[in-house]
């Protein structure tokens, strides 16, 4: 008899968690304590020699994000994950297992503007160094692979227009170069694209944002797909080479398929330190149960807002993939058929002063820093998250001048459509 | 047998059926896999015996080590062995002579030999390849889940109070057969890459 396999909602509500053992609590717990006791003292040595699993101290594993994490990897359809306290963080965290000073990640040039600073400033003081590639031309990845490469990084539902990526095109480049494909599936959610069944090797999420929903609380996470061979060279010392801080083990040899996530967790969060607090991690399995519910909630109010604007006197285009004729409509029928996700850019033909002037006029919608909160977003990305960039690098990523980011929330969509329309006319 | 993903239920009945559990190619280095696991194991009921030609002489967490299965005083139910795919058919071949027969060939993670495999099914005996029988306990009695490892069970049960030397808990449901999509994914990679 061949086993079950239940459905996204009920993985979303139910994988991780189970009735508390010692007080039957249905929900799960929040185990705030910094450190758990051990049985001996054995039992104390098994536990730091990796030779048990178990609870030592909240830096490297808690229960309650234990729970958050048996959830997405489940969720994404890998063998392990870890959570840590930002989606910066898990970047960091995965990178510092594959990288040493002079190597080299091959990144897709639309990404989160956060993440192109922590990709060109502070991991570029680590003598890790980027090659920037276009998730439009496939070849330009493939012209950006040189023997220090050791990871291609992309967003699946890229920021900040909802550009949808060509995942598999990428992951063939990725297995030819014989290196790990990383996505980052934060604007798309496991709802509406699990990246691990088109080719990636690791998963990393920002789960400040669709995945906890609510804008309160911030996390990020690190999914092993379980699919890379880290030791079939030398690349990737971290995971294939004796560790001396554990007697000499080695990470993939002794954990199989979900080494990759061990080795964030007893090598990299243990040495960085980056851990999630327990109540964060409550709060973001409290929104993953309705991930199913609020995402398509959110893909469809978004595409009757894009349409809206696409009609709009004072909108000169509207870049959103769920519009029939989009650039990227293809794309997303293939990858993202549920929905295109809620983030996406639409420019205005008032220019860098409209675009100023529409996000002051807006009443329901907020004027800040995020994405994929309950509550509709607008920011202008020109004058905010991408200042710091030059203009032709704006223009690059998606962020020229005329050109306003909206994260469409779960109100009632005829009233986000009447505060745009009073907004643009104001 | 589909040797690419078992099923949970096969697992587990194997885990749950099996006392003995002969490893060959147990080491006494405190640092090695074979080392967690047959501690592993031991910890959860199972009587060990640790197999290894170069330690005869020595004991394992109390357990002497023999040199051959034909030394075992005693009916064994599983053989899982720490060997290279290279090594493994000698072991099988010696395991076939053995009376009674053992019931299992487990054969760690990393190690496949499909010619052997069929050999030990044809005999009557259960094959499990490519697999470390201490993580699969863990996956199924749901402790390994600690680790934030994807256990692919669910369960609406209060959970067992963990205790050294528990007893599989059974009452979780699976989900998804033997492996994820992901990993039989991989195995089907590196089958087109070699």
């Amino acid at each position: 008899m061949t086993d079950r396999l239940p459905g996204f909602s009920t993985l979303a509500v139910h994988a991780g968690a189970q009735p508390d053992p010692t007080t039957g609590a249905r929900a799960t717990p929040i185990y705030q304590t910094t450190s758990f006791v051990f049985n001996d003292a054995d039992h104390a040595a098994s536990l730091f020699g990796l030779q048990a699993f178990g609870n030592i101290y909240t830096r490297i594993g808690n229960p309650t994000n234990a729970v958050l994490e048996e959830r997405v990897a489940a969720l994404e359809g890998g063998t392990a994950a870890l959570a840590v306290a930002s989606g910066h963080a898990a970047q960091l965290v995965v990178l510092q297992q594959l990288l040493k000073p002079g190597d080299e990640i091959i990144a897709a040039r639309k990404l989160y503007g956060g993440s192109i600073n922590q990709f060109t400033h502070a991991f570029k003081a680590f003598g890790w160094n980027v090659a920037w590639a276009d998730p439009d031309e496939i070849e330009s990845f493939e012209r950006a692979v040189t023997p220090h490469t050791k990871a291609i990084f992309i967003e699946s539902i890229a920021n900040p227009a909802g550009s949808i990526t060509d995942i598999e095109a990428i992951a063939a480049v990725a297995r030819k170069a014989g290196v790990p494909l990383i996505v980052d599936n934060t604007l798309a959610s496991p709802y509406l694209i699990k990246p691990i069944d088109h080719g990636a090797d690791i998963v990393v999420h920002s789960l400040t944002k669709f995945l906890g929903g609510h804008g309160n609380s911030l996390g990020g996470i690190i999914v092993d797909a379980g699919t890379f061979d880290w030791s079939k060279d030398n690349k990737y010392p971290m995971l294939s080479e004796p560790r001396p801080e554990y007697h000499g083990i080695r990470i993939q040899e002794t954990f199989g398929n979900f080494a990759f996530a061990i080795a964030c967790r007893v090598l990299g969060l243990r040495d960085l330190g980056p851990a999630l607090s327990p109540f964060n991690a409550f709060m973001i399995l409290t929104g993953i149960e309705t991930l199913p519910l609020r995402m398509q909630k959110h893909c469809d109010n978004a595409k009757a807002v894009a349409e809206f604007l696409s009609t709009h006197p004072a909108v000169s285009a509207v870049n959103y993939a769920g519009l029939p004729g989009d650039k990227y409509n293809a794309l997303q029928r293939k990858y993202a058929p549920k929905g295109a996700g809620a983030v996406f850019t639409f420019s205005l033909k008032g220019g860098y002063d409209a675009g100023v002037n529409l996000v002051s006029n807006l009443k329901l919608f907020s004027h800040l820093a995020n994405v994929g909160d309950t509550r509709s977003l607008v920011i202008h990305p020109a004058s905010t998250t991408h200042s710091q960039l030059d203009d032709a690098a704006k223009v690059k990523s998606g962020a020229a001048p005329e050109v306003v980011r909206l994260s469409i929330g779960i109100e009632d969509k005829e009233d986000l459509i009447a505060d745009l329309d009073q907004a643009l006319r104001a | 047998m589909n040797h690419d993903a078992y099923d949970d239920n096969y697992i587990r009945s194997i885990l749950n059926n099996v006392k003995s559990i002969a490893m060959v190619g147990a080491s006494p280095v405190n640092v090695r896999p074979s080392y967690f696991a047959f501690k592993y194991l031991a910890q959860r009921g199972y009587d060990m015996i640790p197999v290894n030609p170069g330690h005869v002489g020595k004991a394992l967490m109390g357990k002497p080590f023999v040199a051959s299965l034909a030394d075992i005083d005693r009916p064994i139910d599983m053989i899982d062995i720490f060997r290279n795919s290279s090594h493994i058919m000698p072991v099988v071949e010696e395991a076939l002579k053995l009376s009674p027969l053992p019931k299992v060939i487990w054969m760690q993670l990393g190690a496949r030999d499909d010619a052997a495999a069929e050999k030990a099914e044809a005999a009557g005996l259960k094959v499990v390849m490519n697999r470390c029988p201490k993580i699969e306990y863990g996956r199924l009695s749901s402790e390994i889940s600690w680790m934030g490892v994807n256990s692919r069970t669910l369960s609406s049960k209060r959970a067992p109070i963990p205790t050294q030397g528990m007893r599989l808990s059974l009452n979780r449901t699976s989900f998804g057969g033997g492996q994820t999509a992901a990993s039989d994914r991989a195995a089907k990679n590196k089958t087109e890459t070699t």
